[in-house]
């Protein structure tokens, strides 16, 4: 049995990531605003943040800098759409083929490099118990903080009245300006909180889960997150439950090759994706559900009527 | 209810409520308000007359603070008061509630409240509130509903209450009556009178003029952008006023004299129907006739099966089980499409105009084709013919009064009345055998509506069967030769239009089924396809 306790542990690395993401994508999407540039954001918070923990031997500075540059990304992101107006989805798929490119050139340079991992915060005492310790207690503080932030996200959702404001205005962006609120600006405002998110999940790749660079590292992490979003119906309890189930399939795809079972690796990876599927198709046939939770406006543009 | 109230206030001796000093408001192309100038004193129900387009909803804007005025003041409480934003406005006391509700569907009551108040409050203290303003006015409401599944008349509710909480000054509401039935209409005014008593201003903007008679003690005039004129409405008729807002004489449509009905044409039997939508109504045990030369009116509150009978009767829900449910000139129909239907010589208008009725990116050309396109032989081969496509297009924009730049001008830049005029003109001009419209008028201003009325008259004379799908009753008392009403799915049976009062279609439209028995007029002619009770 004692191949389980690192079997957890994967499994939490691997979701981590995706959680990250996912949760900065939810709140992009509540507001009403669909932004399909994860994947790209990931990439370029992976770089930046490998590239700056490389070159100023700061992991902290390395993860501010990954932050930034996936605010920077969606800061184009929402120019674009938000100001400009352009269509959300082409200008979605243009960030991530960006980031993709984008990433590759500047990365040139770190291919290869070798980084020590994130510190794990070992609790005192309390790490020490088995089993449970190593998985609870001595984790890498992104670890935490990822859940620890979606956790903060359930609460802002449906305790706050920001939260209320932000999903008003991404069920009614018409409703929303008529009674006085600023759609443009709480919109810019998710959308950069999601690019930060996705950005610390790339950074979270890249100095952590496979502490180097890599071109394209990301690996579809930014798709499944997006995914996610969807699976989870836009609540960031299931989002949790969704990232860490993701998670799982993805490792169980690594540990089921090991172990010589037969199950080619195409249909593994292909696993999250059918399951969003199958789980689109099972709320899309509950109009009520969807309805309560998929934010009305999604993808729309806002233009203030005169 | 002092009548020289408002007479006194006007000469002036305090401060205006609100006043309105020059204001205008130019948008590219168009002048929307002109150096307009009004006032509103405490306390008084105040009307804002004037067509479509005639600049009541940008004046509205500009006092709520989400537009900014060119040029002009507005003065609260006899001091000049910048407006930035509606926080602003309601900071000051003023309250809007929306002719297209505000409203947030998948949210609760209380949340949709919440996110319209200025001041952070306490959930719980706000419930509280909440719960004492609807007893105070008799406005129940359960605040942990969700909008979605409330009524339209509910929904206003929301709205009202919202802007009571805020212990409004000025209130305005924008056509808060269109989708009200009577009895929910005369609730409305009684609150309205009671905050009025209370020194509330309110400015009442509706098309309504028997209601703005009713209600108000004053009322200005828009026209163009203009104001052309005010007046006391308790002093005027529901025509004078009307003629003062298009600026010419009106004329009530020509309902003819005899009427002669020819065979039944479009036959409706034993229609159930379980509805798509999760919201919507089931039809139950739907039945109805109309003749050739009969204006049938479908009378009802929105959102109890109208959509749903709509949709039957034009294909959108076919019934492949029960073909003889549908009727149209005795061919079994329900189980046939939009397009078959039509190539019977059945005609539709729904009430969505941009997306249902036309396609808003296409031209009126295009969009006139899309219909038309078999029984004015627009076709040929498999290509469009483009001179009598355009032709077409022309005819109805001509027939009609259709104020556009063209046929080639896309039916999204039309403003509502218009495109209603251009769909409708479409439709009558294939010279159907069946006409069904929903809502042929909603929103129209006057003289369009007029027209429009006259076209379906005249359609009827020439032998089609008309079914008019209306939660107007003014309209239905207009044009209609008998009325049903609709109410949760079910359908009362038909009455001549002369046999019936305003009143019990209001009571059949508030789910009181069949008044039966001893209710009904004594002569009890229910001619037109009514069962016999006892034989």
């Amino acid at each position: 049995m004692d191949w389980i306790v690192p079997l957890i542990l994967t499994v939490i690395t691997a979701s981590t990531p995706l959680l990250l993401a996912a949760t900065g994508e939810l709140i992009t999407e509540k507001s009403g605003v669909l932004n399909l540039g994860v994947e790209g954001m990931m990439l370029v918070g992976a770089i930046s943040g490998f590239a700056v923990t490389v070159s100023s031997g700061s992991a902290i500075l390395g993860i501010l800098a990954a932050i930034v540059a996936g605010m920077l990304m969606s800061l184009i992101f929402a120019f674009l759409t938000l100001t400009l107006m352009a269509n959300q989805v082409a200008t979605g798929l243009a960030l991530t083929i960006f980031g993709v490119g984008f990433s590759a050139l500047v990365g040139s340079g770190f291919v290869g490099f070798p980084l020590d991992p994130l510190p794990s915060l070992s609790i005192p005492v309390i790490s020490t118990i088995p089993v449970i310790g190593p998985i609870l207690f001595s984790q890498d503080f992104l670890v935490y903080a990822s859940i620890a932030i979606v956790i903060a996200t359930g609460w802002f959702l449906t305790r706050t009245r920001a939260g209320l404001i932000l999903k008003a205005v991404g069920d009614s962006h018409d409703s929303a300006h008529a009674i006085g609120y600023r759609v443009i600006r709480i919109r810019y405002m998710a959308t950069l909180f999601g690019g930060a998110m996705s950005g610390l999940g790339g950074a979270y790749l890249s100095l952590s889960y496979t502490p180097m660079w890599a071109e394209n590292m990301t690996a579809g992490r930014g798709w499944i997150a997006l995914a996610l979003v969807v699976f989870a119906t836009w609540r960031p309890g299931r989002l949790l439950a969704g990232a860490y189930m993701f998670g799982c399939i993805s490792v169980l795809q690594l540990h089921a090759q090991s172990a010589g079972v037969n199950v080619p690796s195409q249909f593994m990876s292909m696993l999250p994706y059918l399951a969003t599927v199958i789980v689109l198709v099972i709320i899309s046939s509950d109009y009520t559900k969807i309805r309560l939770n998929a934010p009305a406006c999604i993808g729309k543009a806002f233009r203030p009527a005169q | 209810m002092t009548g020289d109230a408002g007479a006194e206030a006007m000469t002036g001796a305090g401060h205006a409520q609100l006043e309105v000093r020059g204001v205008t408001k130019a948008f590219p192309g168009c002048l929307a308000n002109d150096d307009i100038s009004f006032r509103i004193e405490p306390g008084e129900i105040h009307a804002l007359l004037g067509e479509n387009g005639a600049g009541k909803s940008t004046l509205v804007k500009i006092i709520y603070g989400v537009l900014q005025a060119d040029q002009g003041e507005v003065l609260w409480d006899g001091k000049p008061v910048t407006i930035h934003s509606p926080h602003d406005a309601r900071e000051m006391g003023v309250g809007l509630v929306f002719q297209h509700f505000s409203l947030f569907e998948t949210m609760t009551v209380l949340e949709n409240i919440a996110l319209a108040m200025n001041d952070v409050r306490d959930m719980e203290v706000l419930r509280k509130q909440v719960v004492e303003v609807e007893k105070t006015y008799g406005l129940p409401l359960d605040p942990d509903r969700h909008v979605y599944t409330l009524s339209v008349g509910e929904r206003q509710r929301i709205e009202i209450v919202r802007c009571l909480l805020q212990n409004p000054k000025l209130l305005i509401l924008d056509e808060p009556t269109s989708v009200l039935t009577p009895q929910e209409v005369e609730k409305l005014f009684e609150t309205l009178r009671r905050l009025a008593d209370e020194g509330c201003a309110i400015l009442y903007i509706s098309h309504k003029l028997h209601e703005v008679k009713a209600l108000c003690q004053k009322a200005t005039v828009l026209r163009g952008g203009k104001v052309v004129g005010g007046c006391d409405p308790r002093e005027e008729t529901a025509k004078s006023m009307a003629e003062m807002m298009i600026g010419q004489k009106l004329t009530a449509p020509d309902r003819g004299n005899d009427r002669t009905f020819g065979d039944v044409r479009l036959e409706v039997s034993n229609l159930s129907l379980a509805s798509e939508e999760q919201f919507g109504t089931d039809l139950k045990d739907v039945n109805l006739t109309v003749r050739g030369g009969e204006i049938l009116g479908v009378a009802g509150v929105a959102g109890n099966g109208q959509n749903e009978l709509f949709q039957a009767l034009a294909g959108e829900t076919e019934q492949f089980a029960a073909p003889d449910n549908i009727k149209i000139d005795g061919t079994s129909v329900a189980h046939f499409g939009p397009r078959r239907r039509r190539r019977l010589g059945a005609t539709f208008v729904p009430e969505e105009r941009n997306g249902h009725g036309a396609i808003p990116d296409m031209s009126l050309a295009e969009n006139g084709f899309l219909t038309a396109f078999r029984r004015m032989a627009l076709t040929a081969r498999g290509l469009i013919r483009e001179v009598p496509t355009r032709s077409f297009a022309d005819t109805i924009i001509k027939t009609f009064d259709v104020r556009t730049t063209g046929a080639a001008a896309d039916a999204g830049s039309l403003s509502g009345g218009n495109l209603q005029k251009f769909i409708v003109g479409r439709e009558i001009l294939q010279d159907p055998g069946v006409l069904v419209i929903s809502q042929p008028t909603w929103g129209v201003d006057a003289g369009a509506a007029t027209a429009i009325h006259q076209a379906l008259l005249d359609l009827a004379a020439k032998g089609t069967a008309v079914l008019v799908i209306s939660q107007d009753l003014d309209e239905i008392f207009a044009i209609c030769d008998s009325v049903v009403v609709m109410a949760e799915g079910k359908l009362s049976k038909p009455r001549p239009m002369a046999d019936v009062s305003i009143e019990e279609i209001g009571l059949l439209m508030g789910g009181l089924h069949d008044l039966d028995g001893d209710a009904t007029p004594a002569n009890g002619t229910l001619s037109t396809g009514g069962r016999v009770d006892q034989a």
